[in-house]
């Protein structure tokens, strides 16, 4: 009908399948950060280590091109080992951080200010989609800045060294896999419940920052007062750094983590400890969701 | 008729603190009116029906769809325009409309059709690219009309939808939902705490206070049977005779002083005949009116308190 024909008339078409109706929040959400050149930039920024890892690897394997450069005995100066994917994983995650802080606290802070959570819940779409779709935006974000480009790279140096090398570290493209994860999760929950708690958007993303640098900081204090290695337990990089050794290497442990979430030797708390904190920060994210993503609040 | 929405003894806590106490009737009109002060529970009972509170005893049913088991088809029926404003700021009208459009299952290019056909439909069709933080209040209450619309629902929830419009806007507000209610694809329930909105827009009203149905009413049948009831006002010498020829003729009558009569007409009985009797009997008729029991008055009557006070 055209446009001009100012009439109502109900609508007796198609619908989408409900299980998928959670990416529509995910699309305009991309729609409206595709709109900020900073975040193109730094996104694209973002792969340039990648980049630079897929650079070694090839050139590593390939002599003739170490021979152009001259710099034959230049494969021997780096490795492609544990420390490799770590380190590519340990400065992603670190931009993953960045970005979340950058992205997140647009997600459900503006939807809340606008009291637009209403209308979104007004519509047969629960909280859980609600939610989903928000994370869904962080998490392929962050997907794609981290665990996707380590396995890429895992399986450049798989493909140059062969099957058996692929076997034999196998634990390595779990490890980036898993490890990736856990820090995208942890980063997406945080971000959305700061967002939602916080509906200043540069109070949230600076919240993100404390969390994990005033929190280590606060944790670095008390093992000080108090001698003590347990204030690590506020510290989220060490508690990460901690699981990725245990992912990566299990208990054969030959480092002490990646490059911005170290575990210092002699310092190392018990792993199940590491998960516990781990797992309680994000019940709490949850429940602060839980607290705010209503259609209505509720003034007792 | 089928029932669009029936209560069945609804209750809703808040903390302990009852709301919504005990709810319990059958509403079936094209346009239903939820009239209350401030507090007695109309917006509870939207917010309800809606899903974003869980009755804490009874239940209701939206087209016969229990709102406890079938809250997503529930709300899938539903358009709702809420009270205060609810957009995203920086979204332009139509984009945000048809966000919400597609969240009610509309595919992408349906979705975007019905944004531009229900914001040309309220009347933004020039200023729906615009940021919808740049509307003036009245071009906000009809974006939020738009987007309650734009997907087709079966029942839409009015949720003072006249709030905070200047006289010019209210009258296009109203028309706009008099227009969608006498299309009769769509049923209506129109919160309000304004009587002329209601008494406008609905044909059965449902009064809370204080949480219970003080008053459930046909706006229809009351304006029926008022026009049977009249006030008149009446000269002349030979009023006994008149009062006797109109009685003959089936009228119920009650003489006052100075002249007045009220009386009820009969089925098929016109107010012309009475003229012809008034003129046959020298009798002049100076004033002839409706008696109107007014929404006010069964306002009123549902507000009053046992001692008879407001």
């Amino acid at each position: 009908m055209a446009v001009y024909k100012k009439t109502y008339r109900p609508y007796e078409g198609e619908l989408t399948p409900s299980r998928s109706r959670f990416l529509v929040v995910t699309r305009y959400a991309f729609e409206d950060l595709h709109r900020s050149r900073f975040l193109n930039i730094f996104y694209l920024a973002s792969f340039l280590y990648p980049l630079v890892c897929a650079l070694i690897i090839y050139v590593q394997h390939n002599v003739s091109a170490l021979g152009l450069l001259g710099v034959e005995g230049a494969n021997r100066l780096i490795s492609i080992n544990v420390t490799f994917f770590l380190s590519l994983l340990g400065w992603q995650s670190m931009l993953a951080l960045f970005m979340a802080a950058f992205v997140g606290p647009s997600q459900i802070s503006p939807d809340l200010a606008n009291n637009a959570l209403a209308l979104y819940l007004a519509r047969p779409f629960s909280r859980l989609e609600y939610v989903l779709g928000k994370l869904s935006v962080l998490v392929i974000l962050l997907s794609l800045m981290t665990w996707v480009p380590g396995l890429l790279l895992f399986a450049l140096e798989g493909y140059e060294e062969g099957w058996s090398w692929m076997s034999q570290n196998a634990r390595l493209a779990s490890g980036l896999f898993l490890g990736a994860w856990i820090w995208i999760v942890v980063l997406a929950l945080l971000a959305l419940a700061l967002s939602a708690w916080v509906k200043w958007k540069p109070a949230a993303g600076g919240l993100m920052f404390g969390v994990f640098f005033v929190a280590a900081a606060f944790g670095a204090a008390v093992n000080n007062v108090e001698r003590t290695h347990w204030g690590h337990l506020f510290n989220v990089s060490y508690l990460i750094g901690s699981i990725w050794v245990a992912l990566f290497e299990g208990a054969n442990k030959t480092t002490n983590g990646a490059i911005f979430f170290r575990s210092p030797q002699g310092e190392e708390l018990p792993l199940w400890c590491c998960w516990m904190v781990l797992a309680a920060l994000g019940l709490v994210c949850l429940y602060m969701l839980t607290r705010k993503i209503r259609g209505t609040e509720v003034v007792r | 008729m089928e029932p669009v929405i029936e209560l069945d003894g609804l209750e809703v806590r808040f903390g302990g603190r009852p709301i919504l106490k005990n709810l319990t009737a059958s509403l079936t009109g094209r346009s239903i009116g939820l009239l209350g002060p401030n507090g007695a529970g109309k917006s509870t009972l939207l917010n309800t029906l809606l899903g974003f509170h869980a009755p804490s005893g009874g239940t209701a049913r939206v087209f016969g769809r229990d709102i406890r088991t079938h809250a997503r088809e529930v709300r899938g029926l539903i358009g709702y325009m809420p009270e205060n404003d609810a957009f995203i700021a920086e979204m332009s009208g139509v984009r945000f409309v048809r966000l919400m459009a597609e969240l009610a299952g509309l595919p992408r290019g349906h979705a975007l059709e019905r944004a531009h056909e229900a914001f040309f439909y309220v009347g933004l069709g020039e200023v729906r690219y615009r940021a919808l933080g740049t509307y003036s209040l009245g071009m906000k209450q009809a974006a939020k009309l738009a987007q309650a619309i734009a997907h087709g629902p079966k029942l839409l929830f009015l949720d003072e939808p006249t709030n905070g419009l200047d006289p010019p806007a209210r009258t296009r507000m109203i028309q706009l939902i008099q227009e969608i209610r006498d299309r009769g694809d769509l049923r209506l329930m129109l919160s309000s705490h304004l009587l002329r909105d209601v008494e406008e827009c609905c044909d059965e009203v449902l009064i809370l206070k204080d949480g219970h149905i003080a008053a459930f009413c046909n706006l229809a049948e009351e304006r029926r049977s008022n026009r049977r009831f009249l006030e008149l006002e009446t000269r002349g010498e030979n009023n006994g005779n008149f009062l006797a020829a109109i009685e003959r003729l089936g009228c119920q009558t009650a003489a006052g002083a100075q002249g007045r009569l009220k009386l009820v007409l009969p089925e098929g009985l016109e107010v012309s005949r009475l003229y012809e009797i008034a003129s046959e009997q020298n009798v002049q008729i100076r004033r002839l009116s409706h008696k109107r029991d007014s929404l006010e008055d069964i306002f009123l009557k549902a507000m009053e308190t046992a001692d008879g006070r407001l």
